[in-house]
C-alpha cells in the first residue's frame, strides 16, 4: 500500500516543557524550537514566579530563572511571546497558585498584540491541591485556593471558550509515588472537587454546565510499566464518562470525553547510566499513545539526562526527534484501536476502575478531597506507595538497570564533555532579571498601579470573580509579587500536612536496617541522648520525596526526625537546628539553588553560634558543584545515584562520630 | 572531672540560661537529655543552682492537652503570638505523641512552622515520648524547669488523654484542656473521672458554630459547680485559632490563674508536691514498689521531699544513692545523707 492513500490521524500536539534564565532567552528557545517542528509551546516559570514573589524577594534568592523562566510584569510576558503570535499559537503553562494571574498576563500581551483573546487556545495547569501533595507551589489555604480555579475556570469558559483552564494532575502524584489505582482515585476526585465548587459557586447557570465539564482536561504521567499504564488510559476514559454523565448529567458525548496532556515519568528516569533513560522515556510514550481511543492529545518528553541537571538544547531537540519519528515514521496513526476486544486488556482495566472506586469512595466518606488533603490522609497514602517503592528498590524486589542490577558500565561519552551534559545557567540572568524589574517598577504610573491593586482587592474580599481585575492590573504594569501579596494579605498562607507520620506494617526489617539501627543505638549510647537529625528544605522548591523518604528511613533506623516541611528560609532551618539540639542537619535541594542556599545556611548557623554542627545535602547536585560544597565543609552530598538508603544513614552515623570524636564502630 | 570545676561550669551555664541566651539554652536542654554520668553531675549542679533564689522568678507553667484534631497546635500558637505582643519570653515543649518502637520519632512539624522564624522571644524544643508507658518521658519536667528560668511562659504541649494528660497535670502550675467541637469523648472522659480536671477547659474551634456552641454548653454542665482547685472555678472558654476569636481571653484568664496561685502562696507549694511526685515516680521505675518502701513509703517520702527545699535532681540523686546502698536500713527512719 502507498503511503498517500492510507489515512493517517492526525498527531498529537508536541510540545517541550521549556524556560530557564529570563524571557528573552526563553523566545529565542521557544522559536528555535518551533523551527525544529514542535507544534505547541510549554512554559515553564521560575519557583519566585511559581510561588508568587517577584525576582527581587529575599526568598527568591538563588531561584530566579532556575527551574523555568522568570515572568515579574507585563513586560516580561511580552519579551516571552515576542513575534510568536498569540492567536495562532496554542500555549500550555504548568502555573498554579499564581495561575489567574498567569492568565491574566497573557491576556493582556494578546490585547497588546492585537489578537481577540476570545480566539486564545492553550493550557494553564491551574490545580492546586496536587500543589499540597507534590511538587508543594502552593500559596493559599485550600477554601480560597478552590476559589481561585473556580473564577479562572468560569471566566474562561465565557470569554476564552476554547482554553482549558484547569489540568487536572495526576503527574505529580505518581511522581510523589501514587500507584495507577491511587492516580485515577486522587484525580477523579480533585476534579468532582472542582467541578461542585464551580456548580455550588452560582458563577456558571445550569444550562451551560455542561459545557465547564466539557473544558476540563488532565494532565497525566506514564510510567515504564506500559501495558499498566495502557490500560491506567482506558480505565480513566471510561471512569470520567461515567462520572460526567452520572454526576453531571452531560448529554453531549464530546463533552464528556477524557481529554489529557501527557509528561512521561520523571521519577523513573536514572542518574546512573543515564543513556538508558532514551529507552525508557520511548516505552513510556508507547503507553499513552498505542491505545487510539485513550490516546494524549498533548505530549511532552523529559530529556535523558534530567536525573543530572538541566537539560541543554540538542538534549530536548533528542526528545521532540522521538515523538516525531513515532508519529511520522511508524505506522500506528494509520490504524483504529489496537487493544479494543483484548480480553487481558479488559480485565486489567476492569481492576483498575474496581481499586479506584474503592479509593473514591473512601474519599468521599471524609466529605471530599479538600478534607481528605487537609487532613493529611491522602498524603500519607502516598508518602506510604512511595515508600514500598523505595523499599523495593533496596531490597532488589524492583529492578532498575543501572541501578541495583547490571551496574557495571563502560565510560560514557554523553557526559563527559567540557559541560559533563548538562546546561549551565547563566549566573548572570537573576542579576540582570533585578535590574530589569526595579527600572520597570520605576518606569510605571504608579497611581494607575495602587489603584488597580485596590479593586483587586476589593474584588477578593466581595467574592467578585478574581480575573477581570486581574487582567486590569496586568496591563497597568503591576508586578507578580504585588498581586500575590494582597492575595496573601486577604486570603492568608498555608502549611499542608507533611504526611511522614505513617506506620508501614507488615514488612519485615532487613538485616541491614538492623544494622544500621543497633549503630545509632550505640552511638547515641555513647553521646549520652538518642541522635536526633534536623531534615530541611530550604528555598521554594516544593519536591519533597526525597526529604521525606529520609525522614521515614531515618525514623525506621532509630534517629529522632526533626522535619518540619517544605520553603523554609536558612534563618529557619539554622534555628530549629540549635533548638532542637540536632547532631546533625541534612538539607533537600532540586531546584538547582544548592550553592547559594547552602551558603546561606551557613552564615545563619555561624550568626547564632551554631556554626560547628555537621552539615549533609541530597538533590541533583552535578559532580562538579559537589567537589565545590565538600571543599567548602559540607560533610556528603547524596545523590539520586543513592539508593540505597541504609548506607545513607549508615554513612550519617559516621559523620556524626567523627564529628563528636569518637573511634569508628566495629 | 572535679566537683569544683563542675561547679563552675554549671554557674556560668545557670547564669547564661537566666539571661535568656538561646545558644545556653540549647545546651542546657542537651545536657539535661544526656545521661552519662558526667553529664547527670553537671546537670544536677545546673538545676540546683537554677532552683536557688538567685535565679527564682515568677514564670508560668502551663500544661496544653488534648485529643488529635482539636485544633491544639493552632491554639498554642495563637496563643504563642499573643504572649509575644505582650512582650512575653516564650518557652515551648513539643511533646510528640508517635510511640516509636524503633527508638525513632518524627518530630517538628506541628508548632513553631506557625509561629514566626525571626522573632528571639520564641524557643520550641521537641520530645519524643521514647517508650515511656503512654506517659511524658522523664526529662520534660526537669527540662521545663530550665526553660522556667529563661522564659515568663513555659508550654508543654502534647496530644492526647490518658497518661500524658494526667502527666502533663502533674508539673504544670495550669493545665488546659482543648476539647474536640461535635465529639463527646471530652464530656464523656470528664465524667467517668478520666481526664483529671485542668484548670481551664477550652473548646476552640468556633467557627464551626452550632456544634462547638453544643460541646461548650455539654462541657460546661458536666462540670457543674463542684470543680474548684481553691480559690478557682474551672471555667470553660470559647475560642477560634482560624479567626483569632477569644484568644486575648484564654491568654487573660491563664494569667489569672497563676496570679491567685502566686497570691496564695500556692505556686511553690504546687511545684514541690510536682517535684516530690516526680521523684517518686523516677525511683519506683528504677527500684518497684519495694524501694519505696524501704524508703518509708510514698506518703512518708512525699512528706519528706515536700518539707526539704532542695533541688529536684539533687533530691533524686541522694534517695536513689540510698537505695542503691545495700546496708541502708530497711524503713528508711534514719536521715539521709547528702552525699
Amino acid at each position: 500500500m502507498s503511503q498517500e492513500t492510507v489515512k493517517r490521524d492526525r498527531p498529537w500536539l508536541m510540545r517541550t516543557y521549556s524556560g530557564h534564565s529570563s524571557a528573552k532567552a526563553s523566545n529565542e528557545l521557544y522559536r528555535m524550537n518551533l523551527s525544529k517542528g514542535q507544534t505547541g509551546l510549554s512554559v515553564a516559570f521560575d519557583l519566585p514566579t511559581q510561588t508568587g514573589y517577584d525576582s527581587d524577594h529575599p526568598l527568591a534568592r538563588g531561584e530566579v530563572g532556575k527551574v523555568g523562566v522568570p515572568i515579574d510584569h507585563i513586560g516580561d510576558m511580552e519579551a516571552l511571546f515576542e513575534a510568536i503570535p498569540l492567536d495562532q499559537m496554542n500555549t500550555s503553562m504548568t502555573i498554579n497558585a499564581t495561575a489567574p494571574w498567569l492568565l491574566a498576563l497573557y491576556v493582556a500581551v494578546a490585547e497588546k498584540q492585537g489578537a481577540d483573546p476570545a480566539v486564545l487556545q492553550g493550557t494553564t495547569q491551574n490545580d492546586v491541591l496536587k500543589e499540597y501533595l507534590s511538587r508543594g507551589t502552593y500559596i493559599f489555604p485550600p477554601g480560597p485556593s478552590v476559589r481561585l480555579t473556580t473564577d479562572l475556570i468560569t471566566y474562561t469558559v465565557d470569554n476564552i471558550p476554547k482554553w482549558n483552564p484547569t489540568n487536572i494532575c495526576s503527574y505529580h502524584l505518581q511522581e510523589a509515588g501514587a500507584t495507577p489505582t491511587q492516580e485515577l482515585a486522587y484525580a477523579l476526585s480533585t476534579a468532582i472537587a472542582i467541578l461542585d465548587a464551580v456548580r455550588d459557586s452560582g458563577q456558571v447557570p445550569a444550562e451551560r454546565f455542561a459545557a465547564v465539564v466539557g473544558r476540563i482536561s488532565f494532565f497525566v504521567n506514564a510510567g515504564i510499566r506500559f501495558v499498566e499504564e495502557t490500560c491506567k488510559m482506558r480505565a480513566f476514559g471510561r471512569m470520567w464518562e461515567q462520572l460526567a454523565a452520572e454526576r453531571y448529567g452531560v448529554t453531549e458525548e464530546k463533552q464528556r470525553r477524557f481529554r489529557y496532556g501527557v509528561q512521561v515519568n520523571s521519577l523513573g528516569l536514572t542518574e546512573s547510566q543515564p543513556e538508558n533513560n532514551v529507552q525508557r522515556i520511548v516505552l513510556e510514550m508507547l503507553a499513552v499513545t498505542l491505545s487510539k481511543n485513550a490516546r494524549a492529545r498533548a505530549i511532552q518528553l523529559p530529556a535523558w539526562n534530567e536525573a543530572l541537571g538541566l537539560p541543554r538544547p540538542w538534549d530536548q531537540q533528542w526528545a521532540l526527534r522521538m515523538q516525531q519519528v513515532l508519529a511520522l515514521e511508524t505506522d500506528l496513526l494509520e490504524y483504529g484501536d489496537l487493544l479494543d476486544g483484548s480480553p487481558v486488556v479488559e480485565a486489567k482495566v476492569q481492576e483498575l476502575i474496581a481499586g479506584a472506586e474503592q479509593e473514591m469512595a473512601r474519599i468521599a466518606e471524609q466529605g471530599g478531597m479538600v478534607q481528605a488533603i487537609e487532613s493529611g490522609y491522602v498524603k500519607r497514602e502516598l508518602v506510604k506507595s512511595h515508600t514500598r517503592r523505595m523499599r523495593d528498590i533496596e531490597s532488589g524486589a524492583l529492578q532498575i538497570v543501572g541501578v541495583n542490577c547490571y551496574t557495571q558500565t563502560a565510560e560514557s561519552p554523553l557526559t563527559g564533555g567540557a559541560d559533563s551534559g548538562i546546561m549551565k545557567v547563566d549566573v548572570q540572568a537573576e542579576h540582570d532579571q533585578i535590574a530589569a524589574l526595579q527600572a520597570f517598577r520605576a518606569g510605571r504610573d504608579q497611581g494607575a498601579v495602587e489603584a488597580a491593586l485596590a479593586e483587586l482587592r476589593r474584588a477578593a474580599v466581595e467574592g467578585d470573580n478574581i480575573m477581570p481585575a486581574s487582567i486590569a492590573c496586568a496591563r497597568v504594569g503591576v508586578t507578580t509579587g504585588e498581586w500575590s501579596e494582597v492575595l496573601r494579605e486577604v486570603f492568608g498562607e498555608y502549611r499542608a500536612p507533611t504526611g511522614i507520620d505513617i506506620a508501614m506494617a507488615g514488612q519485615a526489617d532487613s538485616p541491614a536496617l538492623e544494622a544500621v539501627r543497633e549503630r545509632v543505638r550505640a552511638t547515641g549510647e555513647e553521646l549520652g541522648r538518642p541522635l536526633r537529625l534536623l531534615i530541611g528544605k530550604p528555598g521554594l522548591d516544593g519536591h519533597s520525596n526525597g526529604a521525606e523518604q529520609i525522614a521515614v528511613k531515618g525514623r525506621d533506623a532509630g534517629f529522632e526526625i526533626v522535619y518540619e516541611g517544605i520553603r523554609l528560609t536558612p534563618g529557619q532551618i539554622a534555628r530549629a537546628a540549635q533548638e532542637e539540639g540536632v547532631h546533625l542537619i541534612g538539607l533537600s535541594v532540586l531546584s538547582g539553588s544548592h550553592m547559594e542556599l547552602v551558603a546561606d545556611i551557613r552564615d545563619q548557623l555561624a550568626a547564632i553560634g551554631a556554626q560547628d554542627l555537621p552539615l549533609v545535602i541530597g538533590g541533583i547536585i552535578p559532580e562538579d558543584d559537589a567537589a565545590q560544597l565538600r571543599a567548602q565543609g559540607v560533610q556528603a552530598v547524596f545523590t539520586p545515584k543513592d539508593v540505597d538508603m541504609n548506607a545513607i544513614m549508615d554513612q550519617m552515623v559516621t559523620i556524626i562520630r567523627q564529628h563528636n570524636g569518637l573511634e569508628p564502630l566495629a | 572531672m572535679e566537683r569544683a570545676a563542675l561547679g563552675d561550669k554549671a554557674a556560668e551555664l545557670a547564669v547564661a540560661v537566666a539571661r535568656g541566651e538561646r545558644p545556653a539554652l540549647a545546651r542546657a536542654l542537651n545536657l539535661l537529655d544526656d545521661r552519662r554520668p558526667a553529664a547527670r553531675q553537671l546537670a544536677t549542679d545546673l538545676l540546683a543552682r537554677l532552683q536557688s533564689g538567685d535565679f527564682q522568678r515568677d514564670s508560668h507553667l502551663i500544661g496544653m492537652t488534648g485529643p488529635p484534631g482539636a485544633g491544639k497546635s493552632t491554639l498554642s500558637a495563637a496563643l504563642i503570638r499573643v504572649w509575644r505582643q505582650r512582650g512575653l519570653g516564650v518557652g515551648v515543649l513539643a511533646v510528640d505523641p508517635s510511640s516509636p518502637l524503633t527508638g525513632g520519632a518524627l518530630l517538628g512539624d506541628r508548632l513553631r512552622m506557625q509561629t514566626s522564624d525571626t522573632d528571639e522571644g520564641v524557643f520550641v524544643r521537641s520530645l519524643a515520648c521514647r517508650g515511656e508507658f503512654g506517659g511524658l518521658s522523664a526529662e520534660v519536667w526537669p527540662m521545663s524547669l530550665v526553660m522556667l528560668a529563661a522564659c515568663d511562659v513555659v508550654m508543654i504541649e502534647t496530644v492526647g488523654v490518658g497518661q500524658r494528660e494526667i502527666d502533663v497535670s502533674r508539673m504544670a502550675d495550669t493545665t488546659c484542656f482543648v476539647a474536640q467541637p461535635g465529639s463527646g469523648d471530652s464530656v464523656q472522659f470528664l465524667k467517668a473521672g478520666i481526664l483529671e480536671v485542668p484548670h481551664v477547659l477550652v473548646v476552640n474551634k468556633e467557627d464551626m458554630g452550632a456544634v462547638a456552641r453544643r460541646t461548650l454548653a455539654e462541657l460546661g454542665n458536666a462540670l457543674g459547680r463542684s470543680h474548684r482547685d481553691g480559690n478557682w472555678q474551672v471555667p470553660v472558654l470559647s475560642t477560634s485559632a482560624a479567626n483569632g476569636t477569644g484568644i486575648e481571653a484564654l491568654a487573660d484568664t491563664l494569667a489569672q490563674h497563676h496570679a491567685i496561685l502566686l497570691r496564695d502562696g500556692q505556686l511553690d507549694t504546687r511545684r514541690r508536691s510536682y517535684q516530690a511526685h516526680w521523684i517518686i515516680k523516677r525511683l519506683q521505675q528504677e527500684f518497684g514498689t519495694h524501694g519505696i518502701a524501704r524508703l518509708g513509703g510514698e506518703n512518708t517520702l512525699a512528706a519528706r521531699l515536700v518539707a526539704e527545699h532542695q533541688s529536684l535532681l539533687d533530691q533524686y540523686q541522694a534517695f536513689r544513692q540510698c537505695l542503691l546502698n545495700p546496708t541502708y536500713p530497711e524503713g528508711g527512719n534514719t536521715d539521709h545523707a547528702q552525699s
